[in-house]
């Protein structure tokens, strides 16, 4: 694998130029730009309140850009005329803490999606409902409420949830960041099972052995741009720039 | 997890135990002891004031009783219907009230100007007076079609002061739901009106039906006042009985008949509260068995 565009290929699959999103006075993103190609990871990595959760909310429309674009596959998402909701369905987000619905039973969080997004009969989610579960190593907890699962099983039915609708594009924002640390490894294991399949990621983390092993391209985000990307070699091994070393220094330092 | 089998509790834990069961004998008897001397001290006072021969031979006489409660009931089965039409009706009028006070986007500003307007009328008219106006100001209107049944105006105006009070039991269960989920929902692809019904609604209706169950009982009573537009009702037919009898007995009849009929509302209201899991994962603490 290497790093960065590869020149002549295919466009990439998200293609984020000169965004801004301000919360008031709070300026979050400053014209941040950030290509993503087709089957690859990348790690988004950055101090608390560096922007990585309010990129992935942006590209997932949850937030409304104040400027620049949002291309994915090809389209400008950001053009207030495009259907959100179909955007959405292309677009799979895991959120930090799980977000599952409690009052659904774990394999009807997961075949909600299919039966009212993507016309699926009340069966046919069930069974690839059923089928993603499987995928995820939990079609036995398929009867449970969320509420009777620990906190990595709660995660991986998020990414099921997520994965279920057959996304071109999977955003995790911080996904072991609630767990208990000896449930994180059974996500991230679950994360790398997906980059062997194809899965296209960008994930905002502070697991850095994750980064290193399953990235194929870390982001440094500071003051609301891409600071210094590379491949995780360059960028945790070697990194160049006086920012990202101080953010690798404080964070090994704990 | 180990087995319990074959465990015995430490000296130490035998001695707790005992200590618990002298300090929970020793509640009981306290408990008793108080209620007793509250109980003597309220039934003396009773018995031993002036008026009390006067007071029991108008208003506790077991023979005007007997005679006047099978009225009285009759009078309260109207009671029932009422109230079990109106809580259909109250409910379907709130709710409807609630989602235009949640509704988005510029069309539909005048759903949401009206629902508010709404609310805040009704909320503020006390109850006898929509009874009066609606009672007695409608038929007045002469219109072909509306009703003049004291029973159908006296049920309109339940409904429409209800409903306001419903409509924001509803708004305050939907705007508890938290916002995460609805992001988790859109994110899904789901339109504002899928993840509305088939996401926030589901939850928010777990958490009103507490608060539902107590404003029904406070229904139940209310559906009395349909008696002052004439309709027969238990507090009517007490007022009926009690001038045939020049005894004011079947008013204590029908205040036994409604309290009993509030109970078993509150105690549902009450294992629908505590009941685990009813709220999801927030229920945590709904249980609370293992609390002291």
């Amino acid at each position: 694998m290497t790093a960065g565009p590869v020149p002549g290929a295919a466009p990439p699959l998200l293609r984020v130029s000169g965004v801004r999103k301000a919360f008031g006075d709070h300026v979050v993103l400053d014209g941040l730009s950030l290509d993503v190609h087709a089957h690859r990871v990348v790690v988004l990595i950055g101090a608390s309140g560096s922007g990585k959760s309010t990129l992935l909310r942006c590209v997932n429309l949850l937030e409304e850009v104040d400027d620049g674009t949002i291309e994915v596959e090809g389209r400008d998402v950001t053009d207030p005329r495009v259907d959100a909701d179909r955007v959405r369905a292309r677009i799979g987000m895991v959120f930090q803490s799980y977000n599952l619905f409690p009052h659904l039973r774990v394999l009807d969080n997961v075949a909600l999606a299919p039966r009212l997004v993507h016309g699926a009969s009340r069966a046919e989610a069930r069974d690839r409902a059923l089928a993603m579960l499987e995928r995820v190593g939990l079609a036995g907890k398929a009867r449970a409420f969320p509420d009777e699962l620990s906190g990595g099983q709660q995660q991986r039915v998020a990414i099921a949830r997520a994965l279920v609708g057959r996304p071109a594009l999977m955003l995790l924002d911080e996904v072991t960041s609630a767990l208990d640390p000896e449930l994180v490894g059974e996500v991230l294991e679950l994360l790398a099972d997906l980059k062997e399949d194809g899965v296209t990621m960008v994930v905002a983390t502070h697991e850095m052995g994750f980064a290193r092993h399953v990235a194929d391209e870390v982001c440094f985000l500071h003051a609301g741009r891409v600071h210094e990307r590379g491949t995780p070699e360059q960028v945790l091994g070697d990194p160049q720039e006086p920012r990202t070393q101080e953010f690798l220094r404080r964070f090994t330092a704990r | 997890m180990t087995s319990t089998h074959g465990w015995v509790p430490s000296a130490l834990q035998q001695e707790r135990l005992a200590y618990r069961r002298a300090r929970g004998r020793r509640s009981t008897l306290v408990a008793l002891a108080s209620t007793v001397a509250v109980a003597a001290v309220a039934v003396l006072g009773l018995v031993a004031s002036p008026g009390w021969p006067r007071v029991r031979s108008s208003f506790l006489d077991p023979e005007v009783a007997r005679a006047a409660l099978p009225v009285v009931l009759e009078g309260l089965w109207l009671n029932v219907r009422v109230m079990a039409v109106c809580a259909v009706l109250i409910v379907v009028v709130a709710l409807a009230l609630a989602l235009m006070r949640t509704a988005r986007g510029p069309a539909l500003f005048p759903l949401r100007a009206l629902a508010t307007g709404y609310v805040d009328v009704f909320r503020g008219l006390p109850l006898l007076l929509v009874l009066l106006l609606v009672g007695f100001g409608l038929p007045g209107l002469r219109l072909q079609g509306v009703p003049t049944s004291a029973v159908l105006l006296g049920g309109l105006a339940l409904v429409l002061t209800y409903s306001a009070y419903v409509a924001e039991v509803f708004r305050a269960g939907i705007e508890s739901v938290h916002p995460s989920q609805v992001a988790a929902a859109r994110s899904l692809g789901l339109t504002h009106g899928q993840a509305l019904r088939h996401v926030v609604l589901p939850q928010a209706w777990r958490r009103v039906v507490p608060p539902l169950l107590n404003d029904l009982v406070a229904l139940s009573k209310d559906s009395g006042l349909i008696s002052i537009l004439g309709a027969v009702d238990a507090v009517r037919a007490a007022q009926i009985e009690t001038a045939r009898y020049a005894n004011f007995t079947p008013y204590v009849v029908a205040g036994v008949l409604f309290v009993l009929l509030t109970i078993p509302l509150t105690r549902v209201t009450d294992v629908l509260a505590r009941r685990s899991g009813w709220l999801g994962s927030q229920s945590g603490l709904a249980g609370g068995g293992a609390l002291r």
